[in-house]
């Protein structure tokens, strides 16, 4: 009964028990944080529209965003990541959501920010659907903790359009 | 040595009742943690409800050894999800974030498109050949929650096979000759 076998065997699960009482408490604790981001994207200008070869319209623009995430870091937080799509609506397609430019913000200091710049991936339609096309732009961000359970939401930002023609 | 005198004359004194009773218990110990596992995907709806963060393609986020609790439900894929899918051809799943989704508007099929935090350039490389979406049945679920370097156990015994056997070698020592 009191051999080091069975004192580490008790001490083992002890500690392993404890950890994840204090894991659970530390992604429970989220739960009480007051959260309130904002942020606003300008399209500054369309730099290319244009149909590909194989069909696909593609679109390349410069957008100017800003943001303030800040209130999403609590002592849990381990990074929040961030990214702009825009989602729209096709006749063969009900839902297209194309990821635009992405950001990990690894913490509080860097989650206030504004940056103008071109889309980081390539936004190409499946079709050729785009002219005139309304879309809207959506903010999004996961919170990644330290531990426990991950929290995503978004900002949907309405009312962009794409011109009428190809440039 | 006396231990080694110890240990010879406690295995020739196992008398064929106790061995028995000892195989059981270890039997329901094994089955028990089957059960759990199997009861967990059933729960969660994914093939593999647990999975071990392999690479570095997701980090800061998530980094080489973390464990990932996954879920799968009929909900739509969208853009930001981090999924865990399987490429045809290959066993090893890979934990990314969705970047790009098309989705039918009769059949509600989708066509989705995935990246690692980390990486430069999207999955396509990986997919297969001639490949250029994921579809619904490649997604094995999605991570909703994780915990820190729980998973070296399982990497460390993956890589170094030998450290698996002298740990089950260990255990099965420690189950003979335990008095209990």
């Amino acid at each position: 009964m009191h051999s080091f076998g069975y004192r580490a065997n008790a001490l083992l699960t002890f500690s392993v028990t404890a950890l994840a009482f204090i894991c659970a408490i530390a992604s429970f604790s989220d739960k009480f944080s007051n959260q309130n981001p904002s942020a606003e994207i300008q399209i500054l200008n369309i730099n290319r529209f244009k149909k590909q070869s194989y069909g696909n319209d593609e679109v390349s623009l410069t957008l100017d965003i800003s943001a303030d995430l800040q209130s999403l870091f609590t002592w849990n937080t381990k990074q929040v990541f961030a990214f702009v799509a825009a989602e729209y609506e096709t006749p063969k397609n009900s839902l297209n959501q194309v990821s635009l430019w992405d950001v990990i913000i690894p913490d509080k200091e860097h989650a206030k920010f504004r940056i103008q710049t071109s889309n980081k991936y390539r936004f190409i339609d499946q079709g050729h659907n785009l002219r005139g096309k309304e879309f809207n732009l959506t903010l999004h961000w996961h919170v990644m903790p330290k531990t426990g359970k991950m929290l995503a939401d978004k900002i949907i930002m309405p009312g962009y359009s794409l011109p009428d023609a190809y440039k | 040595m006396g231990w080694m005198g110890e240990t010879i004359d406690s295995i020739k004194s196992i008398q064929i009742r106790q061995l028995l009773t000892q195989a059981i218990s270890l039997g329901m110990i094994v089955t028990s943690a089957l059960i759990i596992w199997k009861a967990l995907m059933c729960v969660t709806g994914s093939e593999s409800p647990v999975v071990v963060v392999l690479s570095g393609s997701m980090e800061p986020g998530f980094k080489r050894g973390d464990i990932l609790f996954l879920h799968m439900s009929k909900d739509p894929i969208r853009a930001g999800e981090i999924v865990v899918f399987n490429v045809d051809g290959r066993d090893i799943p890979i934990v990314h974030r969705v970047i790009k989704v098309h989705e039918r508007e009769n059949t509600g099929e989708v066509d989705v498109l995935t990246k690692g935090d980390n990486n430069y350039g999207d999955d396509r490389l990986l997919y297969a050949e001639g490949q250029q979406w994921l579809h619904r049945h490649h997604i094995m679920g999605r991570a909703v929650g994780f915990l820190p370097y729980v998973g070296w156990v399982t990497i460390i015994m993956t890589e170094k096979p030998i450290i698996k056997y002298i740990l089950i070698g260990a255990l099965g020592l420690l189950v003979i000759t335990s008095k209990d």
